[in-house]
């Protein structure tokens, strides 16, 4: 039996797993291949991701986590040469099909980036342009929007008023979490985090580590992370990748207390990565 | 073993390291006293020539006073000079060039960085080079072979059939379809600034952040969508300096616009009539401009104008380009 078909079974026995715990399957990712330019970065990924959970994706650098976020997303779209095949399904569609419009994709599939993106405009135009996009909608009903997705993001308190001053002038923290309010204003069912707090200070990331915990009753949360403690923290779910294959997908407190593999135990116990 | 360190130590060549040598070695005096001369060539330079144009225009200024600025003549019979129609063709026709130029430049730009495979990238790439190394006087005969013609059987009626008739703005696009004039001239330059504001459009683009972008497209924005919310207005000082330069260039644009213009010393308010800028003026009658005579030093003054002309756009474009790095 070789490599492949062991992840698959795997694979297979956890989704009985998401089935016992009564969760419903937001996200079902299905022999799901990627190359960059040729070269082979993710292998057979098969995963199913909880709705309302936190899934968090570990493993050390270069073993395909960010990538596959990227794929969940079609943020690879933007560049040629990058090719998934296999099936990523959600609500009975693979989104990873050139047909289906990637912009849609991306407005029900929202994304938060390693380091803080501020679009270089206002606090309110900023989560008012992602808002606009999507929907044609009143001024009250944007500004309504806007207050919302700022107070889920625990920021209303510190910018409501300055809304209307440039983004750029927030601190790295406040950056972030005004990213994740422009992201959630769009309203998506789903939330990508791709090391949300790497750029962070400690107290910065305290913050943002609540605010997925206050996020997690709404939208299905993806993490991808590279600090253990997070992951355990934040995620009910966690994934192990390494080397382009998924190793291990299971209860984070499984993962973290009693791994199944070997080399999930070397990982995070720090012999390696 | 011991001796044989020692001797290869004495006989090695006294290192110029050896000691403390005080001052400057030589070489570097002179090396730095030449490059200080080159520097200082540059400053020299341009000090003399400001100072020719500004000097050599003065009889014009004792003669006609502040009148040379505001006055519409230019009769070498009667000697009479005037700058208005010369300032004003320079700067309609490089209005009228950047006006024309920059959105094409835009639309290339964004091509050559968001949209285009990388075969067409380098293709198109090379192209807008080669399109900058087309001397000045082949876009002049070019103009006036080929483009004059087009414009009076094409162009310039079917401008004065749709646009022509529109209120306010009609009265530009009316008059004889005769192909020479400020309009030809204009729509010549913006093809000569075109490959020079792309250039610069496609370094400000290529230098925003990817991560920026990917945000965007991330709340689900399209291409286009990305384009008007991110690229342009992260770049926004960049582009409207990379636009001045391109105006700057087209200021001073001479041989395309001496063959072109119609040379007629007139302001028209038609853009169709031929007109006459500060270099196609001065290309012109500079031949014919006697030693001493009121009409060089008029020539020399017009230089001095465009001269200054240049020198405020260029300012204005340099101090926008570098306020990029902090925004």
């Amino acid at each position: 039996m070789n490599d492949i078909s062991t992840t698959g079974l795997i694979a297979a026995e956890r989704k009985v797993n998401v089935d016992a715990v009564d969760d419903g399957i937001k996200i079902l990712v299905e022999n799901l291949d990627f190359f960059y330019s040729g070269k082979q970065a993710l292998f057979d990924i098969n995963m199913a991701f909880p709705e309302k959970r936190v899934t968090a994706m570990i493993g050390p650098s270069g073993c395909g986590k960010s990538t596959f976020l990227r794929v969940i997303n079609r943020m690879f779209d933007l560049y040629p040469g990058q090719k998934a095949t296999g099936r990523v399904m959600m609500d009975n569609q693979n989104i990873v099909e050139p047909q289906v419009r990637a912009a849609v994709v991306r407005s029900r599939i929202g994304m938060v980036f390693q380091k803080p993106t501020p679009f270089p405009m206002s606090i309110h135009d900023n989560i008012a342009y992602g808002i606009k996009l999507n929907e044609r909608v009143s001024r009250a009903e944007i500004n309504e929007r806007i207050e919302w997705a700022l107070t889920k993001a625990a920021l209303w308190g510190e910018v409501k008023d300055r809304l209307h001053t440039s983004a750029i002038g927030l601190s790295g923290g406040q950056q972030q979490r005004l990213c994740i309010a422009r992201t959630i204003a769009v309203k998506p069912e789903v939330v990508l985090l791709d090391e949300p707090t790497s750029a962070l200070d400690p107290i910065s990331t305290a913050k943002i580590e609540e605010l997925i915990n206050e996020l997690r009753s709404e939208f299905t949360i993806i993490i991808v992370t590279h600090n253990m403690q997070q992951a355990a923290r934040v995620s009910d779910k966690a994934a192990f990748f390494l080397l382009g294959r998924l190793v291990e997908f299971d209860q984070t407190a499984r993962i973290f207390t009693n791994p199944r593999e070997k080399s999930t135990q070397d990982y995070i116990t720090g012999r390696f990565g | 073993m011991s001796d044989v360190a020692v001797g290869t130590l004495s006989s090695a060549p006294v290192s110029r390291h050896r000691g403390f040598a005080r001052g400057e070695q030589a070489s570097d005096v002179i090396f730095r006293g030449v490059l200080y001369a080159a520097g200082i060539l540059v400053l020299t330079l341009l000090g003399l020539i400001i100072i020719l144009l500004f000097h050599g225009g003065l009889p014009v200024l004792y003669a006609f006073g502040i009148d040379f600025f505001t006055s519409s003549a230019w009769n070498p019979v009667t000697e009479k000079y005037g700058a208005v129609v010369a300032v004003y063709g320079t700067i309609i026709t490089a209005v009228i060039a950047v006006v024309v130029a920059v959105p094409a430049a835009f639309g290339i730009s964004f091509f050559l960085t968001e949209v285009a495979p990388p075969v067409l990238r380098r293709s198109i790439g090379t192209a807008i080079q080669l399109l900058a190394a087309i001397p000045s006087i082949i876009f002049g005969m070019w103009g006036f072979f080929v483009v004059v013609p087009l414009m009076a059987t094409y162009v310039q009626p079917a401008l004065a059939s749709t646009l022509g008739v529109v209120p306010v703005i009609g009265t530009l696009f009316s008059g004889a379809p005769i192909g020479t004039g400020i309009l030809t001239a204009g729509l010549i330059m913006a093809l000569m600034i075109l490959p020079f504001i792309t250039a610069l459009f496609v370094e400000v683009l290529e230098s925003v952040p990817p991560m920026f972008k990917e945000a965007a497209y991330g709340v689900g924005a399209t291409t286009s969508e990305v384009f008007t919310a991110v690229s342009i207005p992260y770049g926004r000082t960049a582009i409207v300096g990379a636009v001045m330069l391109g105006l700057g260039r087209a200021l001073g644009e001479t041989m395309a616009v001496t063959f072109v213009i119609g040379n007629a010393n007139r302001i028209s308010a038609s853009l169709f009539s031929p007109g006459a800028s500060i270099a196609s003026t001065i290309a012109n009658e500079f031949p014919e401009a006697a030693p001493g005579s009121l009409k060089l030093f008029a020539l020399l003054e017009l230089g001095f104008l465009l001269f200054v002309l240049s020198f405020i756009v260029l300012a204005v474009a340099r101090f926008l380009v570098r306020s990029r790095l902090e925004t």
